[in-house]
């Protein structure tokens, strides 16, 4: 074993050890996130933005609009294209180029809150059926990791479409505002040695077994879920994390207001 | 584009006359492939596709090996004339997530630490495909893994359950999936009673999400009885030989 691999055996064995007390490396409640702040309109250039801190995570959503001919499957609604970066500051092993893996998968789960809790009506961003329609961006940039990317990720795009605006000088847009309504909440769990908890940081990350994310809408609804990692889950950890997801999400979605 | 029926469910039988709880008709055969270590081919409803396994096998590049356990490597593929469009033949955003969620739920079946340095290849051929792939694929990898005879803790079940007309049902077929109100693929270890695999898009109420996970670990027996069967018949069929 090299030195490095040593020392992250180590660091695992603690933070299983601590997870065995109910216990946090940084001294958190089993289901407490860390601090969170979003600033929205940051990027000015940008229709709608939003730079999220989660604990020392940091993620800047910028959404930008751009006309587009429609999917053939659905000629009268606009369409909605997720992109994560996993920016080469963000973390040691980042590497640049085209998504890989991890970047793939959280612009997918991102991707299907937004989409399956309706929040955008992209009825509304048809300009002419099977001609032309809006296509909405979000561009998800990774900025500093330090766990929980899907949240942070979910929280500053949802916080971004939220604070869209379009230029009346814009041609061809016709709306009065940006037509988003519902506020989809993604929160995610670990499960370190038959405990779960909310929120995990990226040491925490590095010794879980698995995390199990669940998008939840203001009524409680379930819009998305997903599990990652390569351990396993019960059915007593799947309805736990969904007792949690509830309450915690209506936690983050008050942040947005 | 499809044409949405005014009713997925009338007088309890779906469009395809399954009752709610009811799969497609599921076959599955180890070892159809000459020269990988293992194999498994499967239909399920409309959907065919072939699992292949090479390996352990030394892991190449050598920094990729990993010193405690072998390395899972998973390809998830839809043939470009699988489905009803053409798709592009390489690797797409979809394709690259399934690939990795598939590789998650498999591994916690393998007993990766006994083969430090090693990878084991696992490939997921779509050769048709109607709604429920990926479910698909992994029942079908986890026999072929089996019949390359890597050590495991159990085999991996896989199935979907989804909702139409307010009703939670399993396996969604094509026009269900498209245009029904929520589907959840999950995996599942039957011998461990462990969930490997749960991803899920829709809108289901709490207590649609756990009628529906119920329905689904039952629909991974149902499938694990399937798999067993087919390796036993195959290894029967050696013995007489």
């Amino acid at each position: 074993m090299s030195q490095r691999e040593i020392i992250a055996t180590v660091k695992k064995d603690y933070i299983v050890d601590l997870a065995e007390d109910n216990k946090r490396v940084d001294a958190r409640d089993m289901d407490q996130y860390r601090d969170i702040r979003i600033q929205t309109g940051w990027a000015e250039n940008a229709e709608g933005s939003a730079l999220v801190d989660l604990g020392k995570t940091k993620v800047l959503t910028g959404v930008k609009l751009e006309k587009g001919t429609p999917y053939p499957d659905k000629p009268e609604e606009g369409v909605l294209i997720t992109n994560v970066e996993l920016s080469p500051m963000a973390h040691e092993s980042f590497e640049s180029g085209p998504p890989g893996e991890e970047a793939t998968e959280i612009a997918r789960v991102v991707d299907r809150g937004i989409r399956e809790s309706e929040m955008v009506d992209f009825g509304k961003l048809c300009i002419e059926p099977e001609e032309e329609v809006w296509m909405v961006h979000v561009d998800i940039h990774i900025l500093d990791h330090d766990g929980n990317l899907i949240d942070a990720s979910s929280l500053a795009s949802v916080a971004a479409l939220l604070s869209t605006e379009v230029s009346e000088e814009e041609e061809d847009w016709k709306l009065s505002e940006f037509p988003v309504s519902r506020k989809p909440i993604t929160t995610t769990f670990a499960k370190i040695k038959d405990k779960i908890m909310a929120d995990p940081c990226l040491v925490e990350e590095d010794a879980m077994d698995a995390r199990f994310s669940i998008a939840t809408l203001e009524n409680g609804n379930i819009c998305a879920m997903q599990k990652g990692g390569s351990g396993t889950l019960t059915k007593e950890d799947l309805l736990e994390a969904q007792d949690l997801a509830k309450v915690k999400s209506e936690e983050l979605r008050e942040k947005l207001d | 584009m499809t044409k949405e029926p005014e009713q997925f469910i009338v007088d309890g039988k779906r469009l395809d006359g399954r009752k709610p709880e009811d799969m497609r008709p599921l076959t599955i055969e180890a070892g159809v492939l000459e020269k990988a270590d293992g194999s498994a081919y499967i239909e399920l409803g409309g959907n065919k596709a072939i699992a292949s396994v090479y390996g352990p096998r030394e892991m190449h590049p050598r920094h990729l090996q990993k010193t405690n356990r072998a390395v899972l490597r998973c390809r998830y593929n839809l043939a470009p004339f699988s489905v009803e469009d053409r798709k592009r033949p390489g690797p797409s955003r979809r394709s690259t997530e399934i690939s990795k969620v598939a590789r998650e739920a498999l591994e916690p079946a393998v007993f990766l630490e006994l083969y430090p340095r090693a990878v084991i290849d696992v490939s997921m051929e779509l050769l048709q495909a109607r709604a429920g792939t990926r479910t698909a694929g992994i029942t079908a990898a986890s026999v072929a893994l089996a019949d390359a005879g890597i050590p495991m803790r159990d085999l991996v079940a896989s199935i979907a359950a989804g909702k139409v007309d307010d009703t939670i049902v399993l396996d969604l077929q094509k026009e269900e999936d498209q245009l029904g109100g929520g589907d959840m693929p999950i995996a599942y270890m039957p011998q461990k009673d462990k969930v490997t695999l749960i991803q899920m898009d829709g809108n289901f109420k709490p207590e649609e999400f756990e009628e529906a996970l119920d329905l689904a670990i039952q629909g991974c027996k149902e499938v694990y009885e399937k798999q067993r069967k087919a390796l036993e018949e195959k290894y029967t069929k050696v013995e007489e030989k």
